[in-house]
């Protein structure tokens, strides 16, 4: 176990940059998910810390060892790989100590590792059956025991649960939890999957095109979200974000949406029109508006176009004007498409951004 | 990674080397002038290039119409491999039938018994048959010899080939026959036209059965087979240089032609 | 792919073509073989008389002994450099194309051509010879195709053989190695394992079905070498299929032929067997 430093790591392949000048300093224990939609050199990054790739620029540091100019096998690290790449030629047991081997572990010791994690993934009676005997969840238990033998200073997972159908997808998100919780290795998981970032991660390094846009806890991920594209990425359906220009009202501050006024706060205001030209997105998360079917004071009036009943709650798609807002309303909410509807904004909870930049605008009080 | 880089350079260099150097000295000496491949010293640059050699072993006996005969051979050949195993390759890449898979190990099984086995027995029956010393008779066992590598080789590019866009022409109103023939054949077209080349070359080297199968109608190489050691034997080295470098052009431009089919023929995939 | 249909005789007549014309011109000289090699050519009734007269002539020993020892010395070769070959165009140099396509020409080279190939290299007034005089290394052309000179003539063959076939063990092993996942590769790098223990743990593992198919086939080829021995070596090099040949076309005797055809037909099936054995699965490796 160990702390890793990553200083400033480019990739190019031809002009493609694929990673851009991509720093990050994790803790030691610490499980840090990479998270970016495909393409945006979130897998790349994990292989070039494996030492899978070549790095055009860039440091890696793990523990107190420059490890940059290292073979894979002589980072001390382990990794499971998206299609788990366990051998199918040996048995589950030759598998896990495979890597033990490599390194000329004495045998009673990789008997007693290999028992260890067995145990720890409850994949014991498994040890004597070759890969093609057990099923897609088994056999990344067996990738992950093959790693966790290793007692490896980093571990690396690449998009480790994608393989899986969906409710094994679930039960193997907890046993990483459990995993990681025991055995305190720090981690850097890759995924695309937003839940299973919120959920694993104890931190979140959302990427974009080859860059970091947002290295935060995932609370702040979620709530505090560094940018427009890091609010549509994350939540489910993703964060609203309304068209507007900073104006007045009955002599107070509000921003103007589509001919109608949202209310903003002095403090907020005064952020607003410092920082550029007043043409702003807010940005409001589905489950801080509230929606009625009577007039409201300081609500936007708007049109029902859809209502998607999804079990304990329903997804209401409604219309301000020509922007689409997408809300959660309590499961009995009725309402025909076309029936006008009233949004009230809770206005604490809304990230303002750049029209222009899609950068957020940073509110005194808040980070 | 440099030196990781050189190695794998180096190696390449060498063994593209192997490859390439007695392609490269056959042609040469087709081009040498008799009397100096009869000379010593020997140089092994000719001081002068000649077309003598190519032009005396064109003119030779027999060599212009066994190469007739070849080409004739050849392509009946492929006619027949087509008609025999193209219907097959079908069934295999496109039906789940009882008895599929013995077809299967049946076609593999028959790499396995190659022309010198077979044209003995062959022989003897083509007698019979009224058959021996024709060039129908050649192409009959020339096309039998290909047979397992042309279905692996055409099931792979019907399998290739989706059957849902057979499904939605059939959707569409085209009856079963019509849409192999309108969507499947011609996107088939460059694979079955590799097949076709392959077909070719195969009977166009073989020469084991060619020689047991005719006297007469004899193919190319079995003419050079028959010219070098058959009974009155010991053909000059100019007519032997000249016919091996002969045998080996339509080899030269039909890798060329059908390089990225090359991987099927042993029924993996080019991925 | 595949479906069921409901014209289930559809699939059934479109390979019966197939499997007549194999039936007739396959399976049923093979069966013929046997029958003509242990006829009797004078009574016409089942007998041995063939295969005494293949066993107690003059050929037949130094036939069997050329035959085994060209191939216990071709194949490992034409393993080894396949193996090579593949190897190289999977690290996608620059260049991998073309050193595929030269790698694959020979393929489409006879074995008559290739004997005649290499014979411009080793007669006695060949490019060997020719070489050896330009380095100053020989004043007289050396003989290497005689009759007292066995090793060169295996020699000449084993390398004439090695040069045309190699090509299709590498075209075997690369689509071999193609079908093995870089993950595979990339986990024994991160495991720790290099390049040799990689080959040896992991590479040649999962390549055991194409070593397999590759093995068997230049096998059962190699032991029905015949153009480059007839070019190279006329009958100073006796080997099977040439035996067969000339009983044929020289004796005119078609039964002791076919004894030489069988006898080559088991000793396949035997080297086929051995590999099928030694190279199988082990319990639960495969699925299903």
């Amino acid at each position: 176990m160990a702390e890793v430093r990553l200083e400033h790591l480019r990739k190019t392949y031809g002009k493609v940059v694929a990673v851009d000048d991509v720093s990050l300093a994790i803790d030691d224990g610490q499980f840090l998910v990479l998270l970016g939609p495909s393409g945006c050199g979130k897998t790349t990054v994990l292989r070039a810390v494996a030492g899978l790739e070549e790095l055009a620029r860039g440091r890696i540091q793990i523990g107190a060892r420059d490890v940059t100019r290292l073979a894979p096998g002589r980072r001390r690290i382990a990794m499971v790989f998206q299609s788990y790449a366990v051998f199918p030629h040996l048995r589950v047991y030759d598998n896990i100590v495979f890597g033990l081997r490599m390194a000329r572990v004495p045998a009673a010791e990789q008997r007693r590792r290999a028992d260890e994690a067995a145990e720890l993934l409850q994949i014991r009676d498994l040890l004597d059956r070759y890969p093609a005997q057990l099923s897609g969840g088994q056999r990344q238990r067996v990738a992950v025991a093959r790693a966790i033998v290793m007692r490896p200073d980093l571990l690396l997972m690449d998009e480790p649960l994608s393989n899986l159908d969906a409710l094994l997808r679930l039960h193997m998100r907890t046993e990483l939890k459990r995993i990681h919780r025991e055995l305190r290795v720090t981690t850097i998981y890759v995924t695309h999957d937003q839940v299973e970032a919120l959920s694993l991660g104890e931190r979140i390094a959302v990427m974009q095109s080859g860059r970091i846009v947002q290295d935060d806890t995932p609370a702040r991920v979620y709530d505090a979200p560094a940018n427009r594209f890091v609010g549509s990425f994350i939540g489910s359906p993703p964060m609203n974000f309304l068209e507007g220009r900073l104006g007045a009202r009955d002599g107070r501050a509000a921003l103007s949406v589509s001919g109608q006024f949202l209310a903003v706060s002095v403090e907020a205001a005064a952020a607003l029109a410092a920082a550029g030209d007043g043409a702003v997105l807010a940005g409001i998360r589905p489950e801080h508006i509230t929606a009625s079917l009577g007039p409201e004071p300081e609500a936007l009036e708007a049109a029902a176009v859809a209502i998607e009943p999804l079990g304990a709650q329903t997804l209401l798609t409604a219309a301000v004007g020509a922007q689409v807002v997408k809300v959660i309303v309590p499961a009995d909410f009725r309402a025909e498409p076309g029936q006008p509807v009233w949004l009230r904004v809770d206005g604490a909870r809304v990230r303002f951004m750049d029209a222009r930049t899609g950068g957020v605008i940073p509110l005194p009080g808040s980070r | 990674m440099t030196f990781r880089r050189f190695a794998i350079y180096s190696a390449a260099t060498l063994v593209a080397a192997w490859v390439v150097f007695p392609l490269a000295l056959i042609t040469l000496a087709a081009f040498t002038p008799r009397d100096t491949l009869y000379a010593w010293p020997r140089p092994i640059w000719p001081g002068t290039f000649t077309l003598a050699t190519m032009r005396a072993f064109l003119g030779a006996t027999d060599v212009l119409r066994s190469t007739w005969n070849s080409l004739v051979v050849a392509v009946m050949t492929i006619g027949m491999e087509f008609l025999v195993a193209a219907p097959a390759a079908y069934a295999l890449a496109r039906y789940r039938f009882r008895g599929r898979d013995a077809v299967q190990f049946l076609v593999l099984a028959t790499k396995m018994f190659p022309a010198t086995i077979l044209a003995i027995p062959l022989a003897v029956a083509f007698i019979r048959w009224g058959l021996y010393d024709t060039l129908l008779g050649v192409a009959l066992v020339h096309t039998a010899l290909a047979v397992p590598f042309v279905m692996t080789m055409v099931t792979g590019i019907f399998v290739a080939i989706s059957y849902e866009l057979e499904e939605a022409a059939m959707t569409l109103g085209s009856g079963r026959l019509g849409a192999v023939v309108r969507i499947t054949l011609p996107m088939a077209l460059p694979g079955l036209a590799a097949a076709a080349i392959f077909t070719f070359i195969t009977s166009w080297n073989e020469v084991f059965a060619a020689s047991i199968l005719t006297v007469d109608h004899r193919t190319l190489p079995a003419l050079i087979l028959t010219s070098v050691v058959g009974g009155g034997g010991g053909a000059p080295l100019d007519y032997r240089f000249a016919g091996g470098f002969f045998m080996i052009v339509p080899a030269l431009v039909i890798i060329l032609l059908i390089r990225r089919y090359l991987l099927t023929l042993w029924g993996v995939t080019l991925r | 792919m595949v479906r069921s249909s409901r014209a289930a005789w559809a699939p059934y007549l479109l390979v019966l073509p197939t499997l007549v014309f194999l039936g007739v011109f396959i399976v049923y000289p093979m069966v013929q073989a046997f029958v003509l090699g242990l006829t009797d050519p004078d009574t016409g009734r089942l007998g041995a008389a063939p295969v005494r007269q293949m066993i107690s002539d003059l050929h037949f020993v130094p036939a069997v002994r050329d035959t085994i020892v060209f191939t216990a010395i071709a194949i490992p070769l034409q393993l080894a450099l396949g193996l090579a070959m593949a190897m190289l165009v999977q690290t996608r140099f620059a260049g991998h194309g073309i050193f595929l396509y030269l790698c694959a020409v020979p393929i489409g080279i006879s074995d008559l051509a290739a004997g005649l190939i290499w014979l411009s290299i080793f007669t006695e007034r060949g490019y060997l010879n020719a070489l050896l005089f330009a380095a100053g290394r020989v004043a007289q052309p050396a003989p290497y195709l005689t009759y007292d000179q066995p090793g060169w003539l295996l020699a000449a063959v084993v390398l004439t053989e090695v040069w045309r076939a190699t090509a299709i063990v590498m075209l075997i092993l690369l689509g071999g190695l193609q079908l093995i996942p870089r993950d595979y590769l990339e986990t024994a790098h991160v495991f720790g394992a290099g390049p040799w223990r990689t080959l040896r743990h992991v590479t040649l593992p999962l390549l055991r079905a194409s070593l397999q198919t590759a093995l068997i086939i230049r096998t059962i080829l190699a032991f029905e070498v015949f153009a480059p021995v007839m070019m190279l070596t006329g009958r100073l090099l006796p080997v099977l299929a040439g035996e067969s040949y000339l009983w044929y076309s020289l004796y005119r005797n078609p039964h002791v032929a076919a004894a030489y055809g069988t006898l080559m037909l088991l000793v396949s099936g035997a080297a086929t067997w051995t590999y099928l054995r030694v190279l199988r699965p082990r319990p639960g490796e495969v699925a299903g």
